[in-house]
């Protein structure tokens, strides 16, 4: 039997008398792609930051790849919101991707041409190359957003968690970005766990979702969890979804703060 | 004055040779206090903490002016304000706009403060008006060792830190992500950020530090966004800014400050517009270029 890349056992996570989720028990494998969904506010992020290290359970435990979390964890690699870089950055392309692979450490960088290498493959695995020298400032959010992937492959990591990664991305880059996470799931047998709020952009490659959503969450296949009587007991309220062409479209959520883009009624 | 005068009083050249060895100490001082300058203000920039700079040197005014009354040693009383205005700032404000405003409560305290002082110390003028707009040959060589010794503990804790700094400045929620101490780097940075501005305030006045930690990195980072280029740039143009100041100011009566600050003006503007043309050159360049597109068609 093979370790679960992520482990959590009875993990509960309250803020004050908010609950989150409670006593939640889930296993992820290795090679799994692995969404996480619910309205802003359902501890998406919260989820993330407790398999980061970040963020204590109020109750339960927590395990990568069989050992505690842990800040710093080698065995993470981490794609952040997207979040622009000022245009004054000393940094470019291959900088950045460098601080992926070792701006942890103290001191300054010895091993030059070594890490030169390292960097230049894990630019040509995103398809970065001819950007490297760019100015991260000046860079497109998409062209920003594969240079965080390429960071978060600098360790060969056993598990990608991925924050919203292809928030403000057009539909090229969302397309482009998701491909190359699911080819590292698949090909280096990373699980992967993406938080989201929009299934579509990755419904091909998601084995199964982590639907967060008013204190519950339910667990399964796409086609199992996104559906109508799951979603409208999750919400307590009418909730229509509607399946279509392999695509998963989610109408008259009652919380009109969330950014599904499914039409209010 | 007429413009002969005018001339007369900022630039002179005459017993060049013989004043020369009187200001070896200040010229070591701005030596080192340039390279000080330059490796600091690449983090400055990049943490956007210009404001904070001129609120810590308002504090260090006000340390140094306390000294000067009191006649403590000037260096310890500009170190200490200096310092507890830094890591007051790292400790309070971590996020941008609370630093500001915070900055912008303490900064004419100490000001008001540094006044205070000066008015109650009755010694030489010249000492009071030396801490806001920088002194000249004054360097002796107690306060020249007290100097050099800060700013080689500067230097080292810079590049002990340098990584994970550069890091955690570029990218925090990564940086914390990957288990860098992002919030005692902070605080760290800004002690070390202290004892630089301190340090500067000696040669250029608590009014214009920001010409030697603000400046030269600006300019080096108009022209190039290579990290290291970036540091040596802005450590070469700082260097020419302090130590070609004090050379200039040598034969005139006129302080050196206006000499460094404009020797670093300067640069910046050259860089300034070097910088423009080549964004317009490199933006044609980049949507030209046909492995670009390339790319992007293989991608979607």
């Amino acid at each position: 039997m093979t370790t679960p890349a992520v482990s959590l056992q009875g993990a509960s996570l309250s803020f004050g008398n908010r609950v989150l989720w409670h006593d939640l028990d889930l296993e992820i494998n290795p090679g799994e792609f692995f969404a996480v969904l619910g309205p802003n506010g359902s501890g998406k992020t919260s989820f993330l930051r407790v398999l980061l290290g970040l963020q204590p359970l109020t109750h339960g435990s927590a395990r990568i790849n069989g050992s505690s979390v842990a800040r710093g964890s080698r065995d993470i690699g981490y794609i952040p919101q997207q979040k622009s870089f000022v245009s004054g950055t000393p940094l470019r392309a291959r900088d950045l991707v460098g601080l992926g692979l070792d701006g942890h450490r103290w001191g300054v960088r010895l091993n030059g041409r070594r890490h030169r290498r390292r960097v230049d493959e894990l630019l040509d695995l995103v398809g970065a190359s001819s950007y490297a020298e760019a100015p991260v400032g000046l860079l497109s959010g998409g062209e920003q957003q594969r240079l965080r992937a390429a960071q978060a492959l600098a360790t060969d990591p056993k598990v990608l968690l991925c924050d919203e990664p292809l928030l403000s991305l057009d539909l090229h880059h969302q397309q482009a970005v998701s491909a190359l996470i699911n080819t590292q799931c698949h090909e280096q047998n990373s699980a992967v766990v993406f938080v989201t709020h929009e299934i579509n952009p990755i419904i091909d490659y998601v084995d199964r979702v982590l639907y967060l959503a008013g204190g519950q969450f339910r667990v399964g296949a796409p086609e199992d969890v996104m559906t109508t009587e799951v979603l409208s007991d999750m919400y307590n309220s009418h909730v229509e979804v509607i399946h279509n062409e392999g695509r998963i479209i989610v109408v008259g959520l009652p919380d009109a703060t969330t950014h599904h883009h499914g039409e209010e009624d | 004055m007429d413009l002969n005068e005018f001339m007369n009083a900022v630039f002179n050249f005459e017993d060049y040779s013989q004043l020369l060895p009187l200001v070896t100490n200040s010229l070591i001082a701005g030596a080192v206090l340039g390279l000080v300058g330059g490796l600091i203000g690449t983090f400055v920039m990049m943490r956007d903490l210009a404001f904070a700079v001129h609120g810590i040197a308002e504090l260090s005014f006000a340390g140094a002016a306390f000294a000067l009354l009191i006649g403590a040693n000037v260096v310890f009383g500009s170190l200490l304000g200096s310092v507890v205005a830094a890591v007051i700032l790292g400790v309070m404000g971590m996020r941008a706009r609370d630093r500001n405003s915070i900055i912008g409560v303490i900064m004419p305290f100490g000001l008001g403060l540094g006044i205070l002082f000066l008015s109650l110390y009755e010694g030489r003028s010249a000492n009071k008006f030396g801490l806001l707009t920088g002194q000249i040959v004054s360097v002796d060589t107690v306060q020249l060792n007290v100097m050099l010794g800060c700013s080689l503990f500067v230097i080292v804790a810079l590049l002990a830190i340098w990584r994970p700094l550069t890091f955690a400045s570029a990218d925090p929620d990564l940086a914390e992500a990957r288990g860098v101490p992002v919030g005692k780097l902070a605080i760290g940075f800004m002690f070390l950020l202290g004892l630089a501005v301190a340090l500067s305030i000696q040669i250029v006045g608590a009014l214009l530090v920001l010409a030697l930690v603000i400046t030269p990195s600006a300019a080096a980072l108009r022209v190039t966004a290579s990290p290291r280029l970036v540091v040596g740039l802005s450590v070469i143009f700082a260097l020419v800014s302090v130590v070609g100041g004090i050379l200039l100011a040598l034969g005139g009566r006129i302080p050196i400050s206006p000499y460094v600050t404009t020797i670093s003006f300067l640069i910046y503007v050259v860089c300034r517009l070097i910088g423009a043309r080549r964004d317009k050159l490199g933006r044609t360049r980049r949507s030209a270029s046909p492995d670009i597109a390339a790319v992007k068609v293989t991608a979607a």
